[in-house]
């Protein structure tokens, strides 16, 4: 049966049914709920939820957990997740799966309570400091964060890597009807690399991300960005909507993709030849649904509630070989689907 | 007239019920809606402020509501929802226990004034679908708010995917709700898009969607 769950609340749900059971947070707006939900949940299942001291300490007791083997994950929004950034290049250096959650905010600072996407380049670009990438995935309803949710968590453990549920303020405040995964139904593998205790049994194994050797650390990011071009072939993720004959395509993702959606139903029942093509991956970003879908189209119109941090990515994607145009809001403001289809009627 | 004032579980449809007991009630006299939700920023009364003001309906938010500023206070102008010039005065207070707390100053006043205190439950809403979590929760609320339940609304609903049957459904789930709160069940909800424009069954009422996402 479907029931009505807040996106904060289904994030923590589908988490305890993908096997998690180790939380560690700290509250923020708009991201509480979570915390809160987990707060209720955890105990009832023999689960821990730890409210840290400080967003650092929850990032490094994942880290802690996840040595260990099992899954764990946190959630903050917008300057909290900058304050983890630390813990989060620590998890990438010693390839240890978890999940971050980011209910972004308005920023750059303390910034505002209200939704934003303005964490794009922080997400796929610089979670933290060194050469690592972290798996980003965009949920664009309630359900797909369900959905998305167990997928990051099977994701993060196949490449043993970080991996990051991008939502915003709306997507985790909204409420919408969700089919939710049988319980015990997750996928679980094998962590023989994990420090769950050798038993006497093995050599004992080791977590660290500090390598003083200079050329044994570049062997180590080298083999891992091997590792990302395999999850780059991989793990790509894209929706294509009415974009086969489609002169415009909006590349909006997240809650700005279903301000684009609304916008494209628009413009189809004006007669207007416009698509709508839906990353779901951040990082990977799905180029090749990108490149495809350039060969038709006359120009591409990114919507974002950011300054345009994906714009460039597009570019790159399709090789310039067509404009894209930008159309965003920004510091906690929502585009309306009457302001993007102004934009469309521009381009056509 | 007894204040009326609006509680329930966070994300049951509260502010959705008060904006159509609000506006139904605006064709009628005075009307004053009370903002009292001051733990969450999203999916408030005061984000419909211009509609209240088209309909002559007086808004009473707090101090923070629609700013970023994050600092919850009551404003001074709450006291005025006791003067007979307020007229029908709505109270829609925040969720859960936690959103109740706000109430708890005001219990004083509602109870020399006189209240109606209805319990908003819903049950397709995660975490308070069973009676004994509806009468768990309605508890928390009462000893929060410092005030007792006077009646159920049940507001049984999914979002726009509401059919008739899930409302009908969703009535044993409503008496079982009231048997066990030994509350009256006032009446339940029916989305007026979910009705076809059929008449609304018995004992059900047909609210407008009035709380609706950015993008529709």
């Amino acid at each position: 049966m479907k029931v009505l769950m807040k996106g904060n609340e289904a994030l923590g749900e589908a988490a305890i049914r993908a096997g998690c059971r180790h939380f560690f947070g700290y509250p923020i707006t708009p991201q509480t709920e979570l915390a809160a939900y987990m707060s209720k949940r955890m105990p009832k299942i023999g689960g821990t939820y730890l409210q840290a001291e400080s967003e650092i300490a929850a990032v490094n007791m994942v880290l802690g957990a996840s040595a260990a083997g099992v899954r764990a994950m946190t959630s903050s929004s917008s300057p909290g997740i900058s304050l983890k950034s630390e813990g989060i290049s620590y998890m990438a250096g010693s390839d240890l799966p978890a999940l971050i959650i980011n209910v972004q905010r308005g920023g750059p600072g303390l910034g505002g309570i209200q939704p934003s996407q303005a964490d794009y380049w922080q997400a796929t670009k610089a979670t933290g400091h060194g050469d690592f990438q972290v798996l980003v995935f965009a949920p664009s309803t309630v359900q797909e964060m369900v959905d998305l949710v167990s997928g990051a968590f099977d994701a993060a453990d196949r490449w043993r890597m970080p991996a990051m549920i991008l939502a915003d303020g709306m997507l985790g405040q909204m409420m919408e009807p969700v089919e939710l995964p049988e319980e015990g139904g997750h996928t679980s593998i094998d962590k023989p690399w994990a420090a769950s205790g050798h038993g006497g049994k093995r050599e004992h194994n080791i977590i660290n991300s500090l390598y003083l050797t200079p050329d044994k650390l570049e062997d180590l990011v080298v083999e891992r960005y091997k590792r990302y071009e395999q999850v780059q072939a991989a793990e790509q993720r894209a929706e294509e909507y009415l974009c086969g004959d489609a002169d415009v395509i909006i590349v909006a993702y997240g809650a700005s993709s279903r301000v684009a959606r609304s916008a494209v139903n628009k413009a189809r029942e004006k007669g207007w030849k416009v698509g709508l093509l839906r990353p779901i991956t951040l990082w990977p970003f799905p180029t090749d649904a990108l490149k495809k879908a350039a060969g038709q189209a006359k120009a591409f119109l990114t919507v974002e509630m950011s300054m345009g941090q994906m714009v460039d990515d597009v570019k790159l994607a399709i090789d310039c070989r067509v404009p894209v145009h930008f159309f965003g809001r920004t510091g906690g403001m929502i585009p309306t689907p009457g302001e993007v289809l102004a934009e469309v009627e521009k381009l056509l | 007239m007894p204040v009326t004032v609006i509680c329930g579980h966070y994300g049951c449809g509260k502010t959705n019920l008060a904006l159509n007991l609000a506006l139904e009630a605006a064709g009628v006299g005075p009307v004053t809606l009370v903002d009292l939700d001051i733990v969450n920023p999203y999916f408030r009364s005061s984000d419909y402020r211009a509609l209240l003001k088209n309909k002559g309906v007086r808004l009473i938010a707090p101090v923070f509501a629609g700013t970023t500023l994050d600092t919850p206070t009551l404003p001074p102008e709450i006291q005025s929802i006791f003067a007979p010039e307020a007229g029908r005065v709505i109270i829609d207070s925040g969720g859960d226990d936690a959103g109740a707390t706000a109430l708890g100053g005001l219990s004083h006043g509602l109870n020399e004034a006189g209240y109606e205190l209805i319990y908003v439950i819903n049950r397709y809403r995660a975490l308070s679908q069973s009676p004994q979590e509806c009468a768990e929760l309605l508890r928390e609320i009462e000893r929060a708010a410092r005030l007792r339940a006077t009646g159920i609304v049940n507001n049984s609903h999914l979002g726009v995917e509401t059919e008739l049957w899930h409302v009908l459904e969703a009535l044993d789930f409503a008496k079982a709700s009231a048997e066990l709160t030994g509350l009256p069940l006032l009446y339940s909800t029916v989305p007026d898009f979910a009705l076809d424009g059929t008449e609304p069954p018995k004992g059900f009422k047909a609210v407008g969607r009035l709380v609706k996402f950015a993008w529709e």
